[in-house]
């Protein structure tokens, strides 16, 4: 009755294509110059999803449970790469990235499974470990770069701490807190907010899908809970170990800021 | 006394070449040295290896008669402080920021015991300055090491930080300090080191 999602087909994609000229007509008429960016972007989400969807439907097949952990890792991997280019500026960026994108997904995927509020299924797994890894891996990014750079461009008051015989955890302390804030507040100011501003990808998904509205929340709330968690251990071990990598083990900055 | 710091055949690496090569010399324990020599000829670099926050990348650099690297780090910092030229105030008040013994601490560098309760960051930077020589006497140390101590200071605030250092330096504290000022390290050091630009 109100199912959307099995009325969908090809038919329904090629005409929501009018939506796509739409942008690319403003975008020519005010001289945007991103046409053909538009163009990619929509080649691009159609054949990424459509295989997306193909490997889903088979990975969620009957006896192919045991592939989810190699998927799981996958997307760890790719998380990991993406994270520590964007923190390239600190020394050992991809162990930390690993680290922390690892330790999120797999502690909260696992208070998850392990305590049966989902179930472990294919189906379940994936789609929140990739809920999960995104967020962990744009807080690795945040933090990482927001340490680094606070502590270049503070560096006068840091070495200062530093002569005092602080050791580098305390006088790195003050821009340890700040990245941690970085990266957990906008997580944080989303679960405040959540269904007074937008409603959710994963409530919406299950709306269209035809769920009741009841089911679609408590799905909702979980998943929020499992990213406010994820993204404060993420955080929590982004901080800590970049704070390790920008200092050497006697407590002085690293080369390459203290010359900065 | 003896030497508190010696300098053997230093060198140190920076970006495009060294930074400082082949440098070596005394410090004795007691009065105040002045380290003098061009701007780049690496004086600051100089004064940071004496409590690590720079290593050198050859020779070595001792402290009564010891590597400095044999001492653990943090001991070291706190018996050799180091005060940069520029008063870097910590968040909190005056007294936040000197910490234990603060009364005696601020009397000693001329400060009035009222500032105790200001916040240290609206201080002028030549009492900013007093008032990180306090926080560095607070932690007992036996040397203080100055980069240019009174380089961002008006005249006025000038003078009255050269008596302190100085009168710091009778009561039997080693003090090193780096200075551009012919006419400061002459008037106010017992002795002088010069310090050449590093031919690369």
């Amino acid at each position: 009755m109100n199912d959307l999602s099995g009325r969908i087909g090809f038919g329904e994609v090629a005409l929501s294509l009018l939506l796509v000229a739409v942008a690319a007509a403003v975008s020519w008429r005010r001289k945007a110059g991103l046409e053909q960016d538009i163009l990619v972007a929509t080649f691009r989400s159609f054949a990424q999803l459509l295989a997306i969807g193909f490997v889903l439907e088979w990975l969620f097949g009957p006896g192919r449970g045991w592939l989810t952990p190699i998927v799981l890792a996958v997307m760890v991997a790719t998380a990991t790469l993406t994270s520590s280019v964007r923190g390239k500026r600190v020394p050992g960026a991809r162990g930390v990235a690993a680290a922390s994108v690892s330790v999120a997904a797999a502690s909260t995927l696992g208070v998850l499974l392990a305590l049966g509020i989902v179930p472990v299924e294919p189906r379940a797994a994936i789609p929140l470990g990739s809920m999960i890894l995104s967020n962990a891996m744009n807080t690795a990014s945040l933090v990482m770069a927001r340490l680094r750079d606070d502590l270049a461009s503070n560096r006068r008051e840091v070495e200062a701490r530093l002569s005092l015989g602080q050791t580098a955890a305390e006088a790195g302390a003050p821009w340890h807190r700040t990245a941690l804030r970085t990266g957990m507040l906008p997580i944080v100011d989303n679960t405040k907010v959540v269904g007074l501003v937008a409603l959710p990808g994963a409530m919406t998904g299950m709306l269209l899908a035809g769920a009741s509205p009841a089911s679609a929340i408590r799905l909702q709330l979980i998943v929020m809970y499992m990213l406010l968690a994820g993204n404060a251990l993420a955080a929590l071990v982004a901080g800590q170990l970049t704070l390790r990598r920008l200092f050497t083990r006697d407590h002085q900055l690293i080369r390459s800021l203290r010359r900065a | 006394m003896g030497d508190r710091f010696e300098y053997r055949n230093v060198r140190v690496d920076g970006d495009d070449g060294p930074i400082v090569d082949g440098f070596s010399a005394r410090i004795p324990a007691d009065g105040l040295t002045a380290i003098v020599g061009p701007s780049g000829s690496g004086k600051t670099t100089l004064l940071r290896l004496l409590n690590r926050l720079d290593d050198p990348d050859g020779g070595s650099v001792l402290l009564d008669g010891r590597d400095v690297r044999d001492y653990d780090v943090l001991d070291l910092r706190k018996r050799v402080q180091l005060v940069g030229q520029v008063p870097v105030p910590f968040a909190g008040t005056v007294a936040d920021n000197v910490g234990e013994g603060w009364e005696e601490l601020l009397e000693r560098v001329g400060l009035p015991v009222a500032v105790a309760t200001r916040p240290a960051d609206v201080l002028s930077i030549g009492e900013a300055q007093r008032m990180c020589l306090a926080r560095a006497l607070a932690r007992r140390p036996e040397a203080l090491v100055l980069d240019e101590p009174t380089s961002a200071l008006d005249t006025s605030s000038k003078a009255g930080v050269e008596r302190l250092v100085r009168s710091l330096a009778d009561d039997g504290l080693t003090v090193v300090m780096v200075t551009h000022d012919p006419r400061q390290a002459t008037e106010l050091a017992d002795r002088v080191v010069e310090v050449r630009r590093a031919t690369s």
